[in-house]
């Protein structure tokens, strides 16, 4: 309570003061300060540093005070690959409308476009960063927003390059509307809490779009991960909820639309799969509810690999997957229930909506594929229906208890 | 020849049973776009029934035929016409007929259904020259088999052990293969084994269509290069023309050497 | 017109023809007969291209046959089972064929002699037995050509259409035609052949006129001749 008070005083008194002190340094090729740095010298707590447009050569530039930094038209900050280029200590830095180039690649240190450290109150909006080892890097850091930002790197290698978005120790930072691609980890948060992860697209990024380690009670929803290399992973996380996000089009031999790892205790709702090799991939995960999510043309819409007990999949659409469900092991504790599938061949005959024969969503195929992976080939084969059909009418290698017993007729929508 | 396949070609196309074959597919195509509103769903059903049912009709019709027309064959024979080009005429005329009504049976209804705006054109065009292929395919094995057998019954029989041997027991004992040797590397076998089988390789030809997110899945590198790029598709169309034309040679050698 | 030399096929085991030599002057009317499986069909589906003989030359008008099938515009053939198209209306069968060979006039008044005029527009499967044989023999006899192929002609034919295909025969013979009869009527042959050739078992057995025929069996009769070949050689 006490620490609220004495923050809501430090933000009146920072509003009050920079409204009746602050005042502006111009930064231009002909003005009498040229550089970033200088103008940061010169400039007051509080005072507002206008770029204009131009190319400024500089780097290592030390953000120490509370400043707010805007540029005009998108002036180009060059680190000529020399190092990194801007580094924010003080709490209460703005900045605004800087495009950030040629940031220095190194083995032994993270060079970022824009760290921020050990600060508050932040925020970093309007950013366009190019030619960059990474991007955006907050470290034990908290109160902050990324707004609007967008960072198109040119990875090629997973070894020499960094993510797009990086967040270490660093809690309640909300992360919105920026657009990643060709990076490591388009979003990468390790050790925080509290964050909102909202309407973000993160694509064509090396490895993940979106990297959860370590991070308690986040939010992420209406994002969008797309043409990663292997999807959005989310591992040793509790109470993370994820909200309608598009997980499309990952491909690839270790590659998912979701990896969750020791995760518990989560929320998936509204999602949408689609036309991933995996959808979800399920590792050591505990009481997450799935519920109204579309599972749409993917290779395995979810793949549980053990060690998964009470997680209840409610109210899915599973449209056209080669496969609903695959399960390396006989022994099932979760629970399968109203969901949509439309590889279920069942009648309704008193027209409830719901289908009078349960639906087994594991196939004897799958366990086939997942011993012998070359018999992939054989999808869709006729003696592969017929021999799927005979482990439906008796099951001897997949759960027994594995079934939905009310599989809707139609569709969900919500 | 192309005055037999002309002959054979309308007399075909007034056959009761091209009119039966051309109804079934405009009524699967009606029932699976209009009752059940769903295109992708659709198309799967209908890749089910083009790798079975096509190479069962163009088997059983092909040998049908020409039984039915060896007296007619035998009139031809005695006219001033080349052997090969007899043969041909009339096997073109029953496959192109047999993939007319294929064509036209499930093209009507997908055209009404506004298929041409959707992005499902490609699959669906694919599941078309898919199973013209099949047609093509497997009438020339039907005539094949005819042609060596006098015996009508002798012949039916060969025709529908064919088609249950390559729908069913072929991948009956390619999937106990891969498996007895699994611990192989194994994917330049399957991929060879679907190759030697039309009704798998059009079954693979489409997968690459519907289920590419699966078969990515796998890591073998020649699995990657066939599925991960043109190159299976280019191989796959290759291998189904190498399926037509090796029967249809046959059809030519033999027609050279046949007694009637 | 038709020369044969040293003619041998087999069909699997069953030996038919066994180095039969055979040669058939230009002009006149030959009667191939023999008892069944002698070999007759085969003789002349061979030289129809038909059957692909084991061994032997077999040429028609001074050319070997072999890998050939322009001279069957040389030749026109009634078969002996007569079964079109099942879906083809008679007018059209007609046309097709006249596509396949060639023009001619003459089917107009073909039909008019076998009063098929009616059954034009008909398909062919709702055709009697007797009508499809005189569609048959239309077709035949349509082209002007100087080897006439005629395979149990009288097949399902009423007194007035034999009476007419005879007719037919002799006015064909008349322009100095080639023809080549098998047909199980003997007094259809006795009444219509110049010459008898008599196959059995796979080799020709006479060749000559009927009247050679009798004195070399010394039977009144050419039915009784026929007889005393077959009872002699015992089969």
């Amino acid at each position: 309570m006490k620490s609220l008070v004495l923050h809501i005083i430090l933000c009146l008194s920072l509003l009050v003061s920079s409204i009746s002190f602050s005042q502006t340094v111009e930064v231009c090729d002909s003005c009498s300060t040229t550089t970033l740095k200088n103008a940061i010298a010169k400039a007051n707590p509080f005072d507002t540093i206008s770029i204009k447009k131009g190319t400024y050569k500089e780097y290592g530039i030390k953000v120490d005070k509370p400043l707010t930094i805007i540029g005009e038209d998108y002036p180009v900050i060059d680190g000529q690959l020399k190092g990194e280029v801007i580094t924010v200590i003080s709490d209460n830095v703005t900045i605004d409308g800087l495009f950030v180039i040629n940031v220095g690649t190194s083995y032994t240190e993270d060079y970022a476009a824009i760290r921020v450290r050990k600060s508050k109150h932040f925020v970093i909006q309007n950013v366009v960063l190019e030619k960059l080892f990474f991007g955006i890097y907050i470290e034990k850091s908290s109160y902050g927003k990324l707004y609007h930002n967008k960072i198109i790197g040119d990875a090629k290698e997973e070894y020499n390059s960094g993510n797009g978005i990086q967040l270490w120790y660093s809690n309640h930072i909300e992360i919105e509307h920026n657009y990643v691609e060709h990076v490591r980890d388009g979003i990468y948060l390790e050790f925080s809490d509290d964050c909102l992860i909202k309407n973000n697209v993160s694509a064509e990024n090396l490895r993940y779009g979106l990297h959860f380690m370590f991070s308690n009670n986040d939010i992420y929803q209406d994002n969008t991960f797309e043409n990663n290399g292997a999807g959005v992973a989310v591992m040793f996380s509790k109470k993370i909820k994820m909200y309608n996000n598009i997980f499309k089009e990952n491909w690839g031999t270790a590659s998912y639309g979701m990896l969750l790892k020791e995760i518990n205790d989560a929320e998936i709702i509204g999602n949408t799969f689609e036309e991933n090799t995996i959808g979800i991939n399920i590792e050591g995960s505990n009481r997450i509810l799935y519920k109204h999510n579309n599972f749409k043309k993917n290779g395995w819409a979810v793949k549980v690999r053990g060690a998964c007990y009470t997680n209840r999949f409610i109210e899915n659409n599973f449209l056209y997957n080669s496969f609903d469900i695959a399960y390396n092991s006989k022994i099932n504790d979760n629970v399968f229930d109203r969901n949509y599938w439309s590889n279920y061949t069942g009648y309704d005959l008193d027209k409830d909506g719901i289908g009078d024969v349960p639906y087994r969503p594991v196939k004897l195929f799958s366990y086939i594929v997942n011993r012998t992976p070359e018999t992939i080939i054989l999808l869709r084969s006729l003696f592969i229906d017929i021999i799927d059909f005979s482990e439906k009418v008796s099951p001897v290698f997949t759960p027994d208890n594995l079934l939905d017993h009310n599989p809707l007729t139609k569709k969900i929508t919500w | 020849m192309f005055k037999i396949l002309k002959y054979s070609f309308f007399d075909l196309m007034r056959s009761r049973w091209s009119y039966v074959y051309f109804a079934f597919y405009l009524l699967l195509g009606i029932v699976l776009l209009f009752l059940n509103n769903d295109l992708s769903k659709a198309v799967i059903t209908l890749m089910n029934v083009i790798i079975v049912l096509v190479p069962l009709i163009g088997t059983i019709f092909g040998v049908m035929y020409y039984y039915n027309s060896r007296e007619f064959t035998e009139l031809l024979l005695a006219q001033p016409l080349k052997r090969p080009s007899i043969f041909l005429g009339q096997y073109l005329g029953v496959a192109l007929s047999l993939s007319m009504s294929l064509v036209l049976g499930l093209g009507i209804p997908f055209i009404f259904y506004g298929l041409l705006k959707s992005n499902a054109i490609w699959d669906f065009s694919l599941l078309l020259i898919t199973g013209a292929f099949l047609t093509f395919i497997f009438t020339a094995l039907a005539f094949n088999i005819a042609m060596s057998n006098e015996n009508k019954i002798k012949g039916f029989g060969y025709a529908i052990l064919l088609w249950l041997f390559l729908a069913i027991i072929y991948d009956g004992l390619f999937l106990m293969t891969l498996i007895m040797f699994e611990d192989y590397p194994l994917d330049k076998v399957s991929l060879i084994g679907t190759m030697l089988n039309p009704i798998d390789l059009s079954r693979t030809l489409i997968l690459l269509k519907l289920d590419i997110s699966a078969l990515l899945g796998y890591t073998g590198a020649v699995f990657k290069q066939f599925f991960g790029t043109s190159f299976g598709l280019i191989i796959s169309f290759i291998m189904l023309i190498v399926w037509v034309i090796l029967p249809v040679l046959r059809i030519l050698y033999k027609s050279k050497r046949k007694d009637f | 017109m038709v020369s044969i030399q040293g003619l041998y096929k087999k069909f699997g085991k069953n030996k038919v023809l066994s180095g039969l030599d055979l040669e058939i002057e230009e002009g006149g009317i030959f009667a191939v007969l023999g008892p069944n499986g002698s070999g007759k069909t085969t003789l002349i589906k061979s030289i129809l291209g038909m059957v692909i003989p084991n061994k032997g030359e077999i040429s028609v008008l001074g050319k070997n046959i072999k890998n050939s099938s322009k001279y069957r515009n040389k030749i026109d053939y009634l078969p002996q089972i007569a079964n079109f198209p099942s879906n083809l209306k008679v007018k059209e069968l007609i046309k097709m064929i006249k596509d396949l060979r060639g023009k001619t006039a003459e089917d107009e008044s073909l039909i008019k002699l076998f009063k098929l005029e009616p059954f034009l527009n008909k398909k062919l499967n709702t055709l009697s037995g007797g009508t499809k044989q005189k569609v048959n023999i239309v077709l035949t006899f349509m082209f002007d050509s100087p080897l006439i192929i005629l395979d149990e002609p009288t097949t399902g034919l009423d007194p007035i259409s034999l009476i007419r295909l005879k007719t037919l025969i002799q006015t064909e013979k008349s322009k100095g035609k080639t023809i080549l009869i098998t047909s199980h009527i003997m007094s259809f042959v006795e009444e219509v052949s110049d010459e008898i050739v008599f196959l059995l078992e796979g080799n020709i057995y006479f060749k000559g006129s009927i009247s050679e025929l009798k004195q070399m069996t010394s039977q009144p009769d050419f039915e009784h001749a026929i007889a005393s070949i077959l009872t002699t050689n015992h089969v």
